[in-house]
């Protein structure tokens, strides 16, 4: 399963670094990634590839969210065909 | 991917209200009839429980998968009045053993305790029809309709007679609660028969056997659209609200596939209705006013209604394989923050809702009026909206709630997405007399198409 992963925060220092970390535990591959300023705040997103890893959508999920608290950003996780189907034809 | 469509997505879904409004799984009953009301309630309640055991848990499940909240998951079944046809006193049994098997799926409503009476009536079918007052009083979750006219066959003035009885004796026996048992029946022209949404959701009798009917919404989302083009023309708007309309379809569109795979059932139909709900920012009255009204209900609220309406229409077609239901823009009063106001400063009149009807889904929707409406003035009040819906060939509906006890200047409390409402003023001239002809007004010529 592909999905997408987007944070949205505060900048400063270790963002991209502690969420490819925590992904690379997962065995969760990044397929694209795409980072930004925006209206102030950092805003990355990642293509993620879940196939090899051993954990479940909802665990995935869960533990990001607690990296996102740990780090003071907003991490969500969603599966790419929410964005496919709105956003090409 | 790009980014800026990732996080206008995101945008949608946690600044603009953007959500999936109903999953509803439609359900026929026709292999329940038993040889006793009892036996065929049994099986009911066990086939109902049996096919949508998955429903609450697949909803959720897709909901996390997308990150796109899903709010109501319900079900809706084949009209009530057929599967207990053969019991006609007993019906109260049909409508107790839906609203437990309701309760024991967790879903939050059940609809089909319906008939369809267009052109004439059963003696089991007027059996049925005097049953719903006490059917919504003994359970929660259970929603009624009943269909009084359509193009083909004319308007059923006897049965619409009866349901002014029916509203009113329905609003006294909930009358601790604001009369909201009117708020769950629903009285239709032109009713279609794989509506997602409460209450005038039943399962039609041409409809297979388990059905995926998905319902999206989305007002927040068109409102914020319009407000990023302010000097457009009303060409410019309309362009805008389509490609709105169709991202927000697209997602109603996946969601339906996915609960189909997960559940084993049949795709019907995504409904591409704009619902609003009481909360600031998920109004259709709010579009309409940034549209450039000073408050819904103002001249020129009719065109702009009826261009938002085809808009959306047109944006969603393209998005799904199988659009029907309602489909356009839902205008119920006490669901619409921005109704609600225009009801209360004036700006809005039961006349000018009727006139916005004509060119919208669906009818006189959650309008409360004062408890003391008499029922042949609510009975011509659903006349004239089967007439503009039979006579438009399209659906039309009257939701009224003649509040016991309340009258102009008070408000009504419903709770929930169902809000809440000021009395609305409504004509107290008589029509008393023509409402006792009773008969049948004869299908308009339009119907005769063969």
């Amino acid at each position: 399963m592909r999905a997408v992963l987007t944070v949205v925060g505060k900048d400063k220092k270790g963002i991209i670094y502690y969420v490819s970390k925590e992904l690379n535990e997962m065995n969760i591959n990044i397929e694209d990634i795409s980072q930004t300023i925006m209206q102030g705040y950092f805003t990355m997103m990642m293509v993620v590839d879940m196939e090899s890893s051993t954990l479940d959508f909802e665990a995935i999920k869960k533990k990001l969210e607690l990296l996102g608290e740990s780090c003071s950003v907003d991490i969500k996780i969603q599966h790419e065909a929410i964005f496919n189907c709105m956003h090409k034809l | 991917m790009k980014i800026n469509e990732i996080f206008e997505t995101i945008e949608m879904i946690d600044n603009q209200h953007f959500d999936v409004r109903t999953i509803t799984l439609g359900i026929s009953l026709f292999d329940c009839i038993r040889g006793t009301a009892d036996e065929t309630a049994t099986a009911v309640y066990d086939k109902i429980t049996r096919e949508a055991a998955k429903l609450v848990a697949t909803a959720e499940k897709i909901s996390r998968e997308l990150g796109v909240p899903i709010v109501n998951k319900r079900v809706s079944v084949t009209p009530a009045s057929l599967i207990f046809a053969p019991f006609p006193n007993e019906y109260i049994k049909l409508a107790k053993a839906l609203d437990k098997a309701a309760h024991e799926l967790g879903i939050d409503f059940i609809g089909g305790y319906s008939a369809l009476v267009q052109k004439s009536f059963t003696d089991s079918e007027k059996s049925f029809i005097k049953s719903i007052p006490q059917a919504l009083t003994e359970t929660s979750r259970l929603c009624s309709s009943v269909n009084v006219a359509s193009t083909r066959a004319g308007i059923n003035m006897n049965a619409i007679a009866m349901m002014g009885d029916v509203i009113k004796e329905t609003a006294y026996l909930t009358r601790e609660n604001d009369s909201i048992g009117c708020a769950k029946l629903v009285v239709f022209a032109n009713a279609v028969e794989d509506n997602p949404f409460m209450a005038g959701a039943f399962h039609g009798v041409s409809e297979g056997d388990k059905v995926v009917n998905v319902g999206v919404s989305g007002p927040g989302v068109v409102k914020c659209a319009l407000e990023k083009i302010k000097g457009g023309d009303l060409t410019d708007i309309a362009e805008e609200i389509k490609k709105t309309a169709f991202k927000i379809t697209r997602v109603g569109q996946l969601v339906a596939q996915r609960a189909c795979e997960e559940l084993g059932a049949e795709f019907g139909i995504v409904d591409l209705s704009l619902a609003p709900t009481p909360v600031m920012g998920d109004s259709v009255a709010h579009i309409l006013e940034e549209i450039g009204l000073e408050s819904v209900g103002a001249c020129g609220t009719t065109a702009a209604l009826a261009m938002l309406n085809d808009a959306v229409k047109k944006g969603g077609l393209m998005a799904s394989n199988h659009i029907g239901g309602l489909s356009g823009a839902f205008i119920p009063v006490s669901e619409d923050i921005g109704m609600i106001n225009g009801i209360a400063c004036g700006s809005l009149t039961l006349e000018k809702l009727e006139a916005m009807t004509a060119v919208c889904s669906v009818g006189l929707d959650m309008i409360a009026i004062p408890g003391d409406t008499p029922a042949s003035t609510i009975a011509g009040l659903i006349a004239d909206e089967a007439a503009i819906g039979v006579v438009n060939n399209k659906t039309t509906a009257v939701r009224v709630i003649p509040v016991h006890g309340k009258t102009i200047g008070d408000t009504a409390t419903f709770g929930g997405l169902l809000g809440f409402a000021p009395i609305c003023k409504i004509n107290t001239f008589s029509c008393d007399k023509m409402i006792s002809r009773g008969g049948r007004i004869p299908a308009p010529l339009h119907s005769n198409k063969n």
